[in-house]
């Protein structure tokens, strides 16, 4: 294995005899404005071995996959394939040289056809150099077959649902002739088959020879299919090596860096009476007959795979979209939500899984972001008051420690965190009774995450009522009071604190047999 | 079946010859073969430039310079034929292409080099090659007279039962859907306008795409300016003028999302066949030709409104029991 | 047992702008404009010695006023991410009522009511299909472009209408002091009333909010889709009001009239540093843009270069302008690598 120039975790060494690597990262570094999302990383990739990538959100691990896939060229260090090495200018150049993936969300596309979502860009050709139909659609069939699963490759993809998108992307992934498979967080939204399914599809490309790269911070699978390991924290190779050899506490503590209890500072808060009730709230497509009963100071955690309808969930609670039935009582007095405006003025707000495409404005200023729900106080008749916006701003900034250059900067140059900031600050503005998070902490550095862990505490401390949406597992337990299980738009169980394990919230989330 | 019927391109067909049918009861002859074809011939230039558009449009672009774009080249090559009658008219014909694609290049490199977004190059070219023709012609006029008989007399040919400017239509038509059905480059318009994102993952170069698909609009529309000053026998400045909007409108109407990576050549000839009926209907049931621009309007306004019920987006689809049903087959051979 | 990271007492201070006001205007599309329009100017001045006469100036400011005012609240609906193609059919629309008005007999305060009241219904129409009906903008107003200059040929097929009263002609041809037109001071009023509507109000910053993140204005509690149906009221209010200035100065409607004026609205907007993206723009900058769109225009039109050839000059300006910004920034970045 290569030597990182970071701590030295070189727990046990892989067997003599190596086979040399068929990828090699050198020395990699990624920077963006403001932020080192890379810095000197160096991980290598073996055939016949998968190697598993762990890290929290924000370590580097998905600005790593993009240099694999040739979107981002690194500013530092170098990509060398089979010895050699090699720049990848495009992302045709990354499918040249064997490298495919397999992303967390599919990015495929809805008005094309199964059949051409697995082979664009490389269609079988007649001997006229025409894409040739009839045996795209029999390849595809074939490689559907093989992954079990009976889905006709002549309807669009628009038609599928999220497990089946999964299957259609693992496709196109096997349809290339790759060396190098990366697999992000493949097995999200699949049941324990699908997953037992996938990983007999891995044994099968170990044995063809080829590298995977596996990741995902689910433990037990990655202690199942997994041979080496490589930890990234904060943009940093901390370890690497056997991962059979090494236990997982080892690894979690190279993952977060300091032992797991003390990152997640739940306080202990007097709960009150029922806030807010929600009965057989249901969707036409997202989601049946959820009922939750919120507690006044009590933080309620909503776990579940990708795909399993929480954020849709709460964005109806929130009046984005439209239940189909259900009702909705606030303080005992039964309300109707048709609009976020609705939900701001009754107490309701919520805090965007994606802070940048739903939260922010990015390319407005810092203070025009925060009083954004709140114009109605910081103007006076409709015209805008500078002066109170900037002091309504520089209020919350103070109190969420927010670390920005000016207040009128662009929120968009700001990190991860501090963005998070701005935005759980533009809704404290307003003064809720209940505020939802949807993965608060998600693509946010460590120091930030407990940060933002021990504000969520104090706002329930204060008398607020948080519902947290969460896919890890130590966040969501070390949070939450209660917590809310769904799979696939269904609810898979309501779980007291005291019961609160890993394995019996996996285990509800997966419908494990 | 029940698919086939639900179907855009189905719907519009239908809804054309309940037209043709209508119409016919205003007034006899109109549904015979002879007017029919006498109406696909008079649309042919519509079809020619509504898929010039629509390859267009796939991309997630618009190109409003396609008239301007074909008033140019259409006087440059009147005025060659007019002062040197002897150069031979497949000469002139790749000129024009030629020069269309030039003209469509342009647009093209705007937009895939400076990553200007498409509206407004084409709202300013369409202005430059209009002036353009201004300034190439002086503001004068080329007429028949001055037009070679073979420059005028081959589109209005007569071959197996229809003019060659028909069978141009007919080939083009062709050419375009076996590009856009069978080539990489077909293909990846689709891509392109449908998720760009997805597209640069899979390896596509959408500004590239981009490019040729505003070159494959530019000589489109050179071709069209040929066929357009022979068959009205003159040309001048203002020709074409208006048929930009005329192009996306056929577009629109045949089922092309405005967004990007949807939309079929069926569906596109539908479109431009759709608003030629109503064209040609309207003097002969004794409707003002006045009322086909109103007519014109509402019927885009439908058009859009259907676009958008079927793109209505659905969001994920979580629950199983919605998804598509998985379709028991027998193992592939 | 709780690992907040900074102390209490440790405050830290963030100021609320950065640089001076200086550099920060100094770097901006609308001075870029001004220069171009300086130039413009020192160049027409140079050209023609009837240019600096206050009075053939004055003449100048009719070439934009109306398509000025139309401009403000384009760009408005631009910023918001939309766009409306249907303001000339509008005009040609609002002016064929004002022509059936006055044939009938009403008085000039008649006709001025129902010339921006067919602009507002026209306006509100656009805006039902495009919010309520969630259309998008861009090809519904195709088919409104259509329909309301359709309406229009329906009613006078190539006939037009004359005869309206006397008093009427004031507001095209009029003046309110020396050589400022009624055209000109209701341009420049209308002017300071959007600049105050997009850059001091909060319904304002709902525009550029809505214009950079649809979603995340929606999340934040804005109603969007009301806001958009207003613009849309605003740009047929405004293209009403166009329509009354410029019918009371050619004195008749034909259904032709305003041909071709959406695509010169929508070239000044985007010449005014307003992005056809949506999200950003001042009002500041489309006026210079009108002056710049003017002074051309005028300046050739001295020259007696042909209208159709000065619209190249319209077109080139309008893709150099964009791209000069576009290619230093990209020397920029190579230059900094």
């Amino acid at each position: 294995m290569l030597m990182n120039n970071a701590l030295q975790h070189n727990v046990a060494s892989v067997a003599p005899g190596d086979v040399p690597a068929i990828l090699e990262m050198r020395g990699i570094s990624q920077i963006f404005p403001g932020v080192k999302a890379l810095d000197n990383v160096s991980i290598s990739l073996y055939p016949g071995k998968v190697t598993a990538l762990i890290g929290e959100n924000g370590a580097g691990k998905s600005t790593l996959v993009k240099i694999l896939t040739g979107i981002y060229r690194p500013n530092e260090g170098e990509i060398l394939v089979d010895g050699k090495v090699t720049t990848f200018a495009n992302a045709q150049a990354a499918i040249d040289a064997g490298v495919t993936a397999i992303h967390q969300e599919t990015v495929l596309f809805d008005e094309l056809t199964v059949a051409e979502n697995i082979f664009l860009g490389h269609a079988p050709r007649t001997r006229f150099r025409t894409i040739d139909w009839a045996l795209m659609n029999s390849r595809a069939k074939a490689l559907l077959v093989s992954l079990e699963s009976n889905i006709d490759p002549t309807i669009r993809l628009k038609d599928l649902s999220i497990a089946q998108r999964h299957l259609v992307a693992i496709s196109r992934a096997l349809s290339i002739e790759a060396r190098i498979v990366i697999m992000d967080e493949p097995t999200a939204a699949l049941s324990r088959k699908e997953i037992d399914d996938l990983f007999r599809i891995v044994e099968g490309l170990k044995a063809q020879g080829k590298a995977i790269l596996f990741i995902s911070h689910k433990f037990d699978e990655l202690y199942e299919i997994a041979d080496n390991f490589a930890v990234f924290r904060d943009g940093r190779a901390v370890g690497h090596g056997n991962l059979k050899a090494t236990p997982q506490d080892e690894i979690v503590r190279l993952m977060v860096g300091r032992d797991v209890e003390n990152a997640f500072p739940k306080v202990d808060v007097a709960i009150g009476g029922p806030v807010l009730q929600v009965e057989k709230y249901c969707h036409q497509t997202e989601f049946r007959d959820i009922s939750l009963t919120l507690r006044k100071g009590e933080i309620l955690g909503i776990y579940g795979l990708i795909g399993a309808g929480r954020s849709e969930l709460c964005q109806s609670l929130f009046g984005i979209t439209k239940p189909l039935s259900g009702k909705l009582s606030l303080d005992g007095r039964e309300i109707a939500i048709n609009s976020p405006l609705d939900a701001i003025r009754a107490g309701i707000v919520y805090v965007p899984e994606e802070r940048g495409r739903h939260g922010l404005a990015l390319p407005m200023p810092i203070y025009q972001n925060m009083t954004l729900p709140s114009l109605g106080r910081t103007s006076r008749k409709g015209f805008l008051k500078a002066a109170n916006e900037f002091a309504l701003a520089r209020k919350y900034a103070e109190r969420l420690d927010l670390r920005a250059a000016a207040l009128s900067v662009p929120v968009g140059t700001l990190s991860g965190g501090n963005q998070q900031k701005v935005v759980i600050g533009k809704w404290l503005a307003t003064m809720p009774k209940v505020i939802i998070l949807d993965e608060p902490t998600k693509g946010i550095d460590i120091g930030s995450k407990a940060a933002v862990h021990g504000f969520i505490s104090e706002l329930a401390a204060e008398g607020l009522s948080i519902i947290m949406i969460s896919s890890e597992l130590p966040e969501i337990i070390g949070m939450s009071d209660r917590v809310l299980v769904m799979k696939e738009g269904l609810s898979a169980g309501l779980f007291e604190r005291k019961d609160l394990t890993p394995e019996a919230l996996v285990r509800a989330a997966t419908g494990n047999a | 079946m029940p698919r086939l019927l639900r179907k855009r391109e189905t719907l519009l067909f239908i809804i054309i010859a309940v037209m043709i049918a209508a119409f016919s009861t205003r007034a006899d002859g109109f549904a015979t073969p002879g007017n029919l074809s006498g109406i696909f011939n008079d649309t042919s230039i519509l079809i020619i430039l509504a898929l010039a558009q629509m390859t267009v449009i796939l991309t997630k672009s618009i190109d409003l310079s396609v008239a301007a774009n074909l008033a140019f080249t259409g006087m440059a090559i009147a005025m060659l034929n007019a002062t040197y009658p002897g150069l031979p008219l497949v000469v002139l014909i790749l000129a024009a292409i030629l020069i269309g694609a030039c003209l469509g290049a342009i647009n093209g490199f705007l937009v895939w080099a400076l990553e200007i977004p498409p509206i407004v190059v084409t709202l300013g070219t369409l202005t430059i090659y209009r002036g353009m023709a201004f300034v190439l012609s002086g503001g004068e006029w080329v007429n028949a007279h001055q037009m070679t008989p073979t420059f005028l007399n081959v589109p209005r040919t007569v071959v197996m039962g229809m003019p060659i400017l028909s069978w141009a239509a007919v080939i083009i038509v062709a050419l375009i859907y076996v590009v856009l059905k069978y080539t990489q480059f077909g293909r990846s318009t689709y891509a392109a306008g449908g998720n760009p994102t997805a597209a640069v993952y899979a390896g596509i170069d959408v500004g590239w795409t981009k490019f040729l698909a505003f070159v494959l609009s530019g000589a489109l529309a050179g071709l069209a300016s040929y066929l357009w000053v022979s068959r009205y026998a003159v040309a001048y400045v203002d020709i074409a003028n208006g048929f930009e909007l005329d192009s996306v409108a056929a577009c629109v109407i045949g089922g092309i999302s405005i967004a990007g990576g949807v939309g079929s050549v069926l569906g596109t000839v539908l479109g431009a066949l759709f608003l030629g009926v109503i064209k040609n209907a309207l003097p002969v049931i004794g409707i003002s030709p006045f009322t086909q621009m109103a007519i014109s309007g509402t019927v885009i306004i439908l058009a859009v409104v259907f676009n958008a019920r079927r793109e209505r987006n659905r969001g994920r689809i979580i629950l199983r029991d919605k998804a598509a049903a998985e379709i028991p087959a027998e193992v592939a051979a | 047992m709780s690992t907040v990271v900074s102390t209490p007492s440790e405050k830290r201070v963030i100021p609320d702008r950065l640089g001076t006001p200086f550099k920060r205007i100094m770097a901006s599309w609308e001075v870029l404009l001004f220069g171009v329009a300086v130039l413009i100017f020192i160049f027409n001045s140079l050209a023609s010695p009837y240019f600096l006469d206050a009075w053939n100036l004055s003449d100048a400011t009719f070439n934009f006023t109306e398509k000025a005012m139309i401009a403000f609240a384009m760009a408005l609906l631009v910023i918001s991410g939309e766009i409306d193609l249907s303001v000339a059919a509008i005009i040609a629309l609002a002016s064929t009522a004002m022509g059936a008005a006055a044939q009938a007999g009403i008085g000039a305060p008649g006709l001025v009511a129902i010339g921006v009241g067919v602009g507002l219904l026209c306006g509100m129409f656009n805006g039902f299909l495009v919010s309520v009906m969630k259309l998008p903008s861009i090809v519904v107003t195709i088919g409104t472009m259509s329909l309301f200059r359709g309406i229009s040929y329906i009613v006078l097929g190539d006939q037009a209408y004359g005869g309206y009263p006397e008093d009427f002609a004031f507001f095209g041809q009029g003046y309110v002091v020396w050589v400022f037109s009624f055209e000109f001071v209701l341009f420049v009023v209308v002017a300071i009333l959007f600049a105050i509507l997009l850059h001091a109000t909060n319904f304002g910053r709902q525009v550029y909010t809505i214009g950079n993140n649809d979603f995340a204005a929606r999340f934040s509690g804005i109603p969007v889709e009301r806001v958009k149906f207003i613009l849309f009221m605003l740009t047929g209010v405004m293209s009403g009001v166009a329509a009354v200035c410029l019918t009371s100065r050619l004195g008749s409607t034909r259904p032709s009239i305003a041909q071709g004026w959406e695509l010169e609205v929508v070239t000044m907007v985007v010449l005014g540093g307003v992005s056809i993206l949506g999200g950003s723009g001042k009002i500041g900058g489309v006026v210079i843009a009108a002056f710049v769109m003017g002074l051309v225009t005028f300046g050739l039109g001295l020259l007696n270069v042909p209208g159709i050839v000065m619209s190249i000059f319209i077109g080139l300006l309008l893709i150099i302008t964009i791209a000069i910004p576009i290619i230093a920034r990209r020397i920029k970045a190579m230059s900094s690598k």
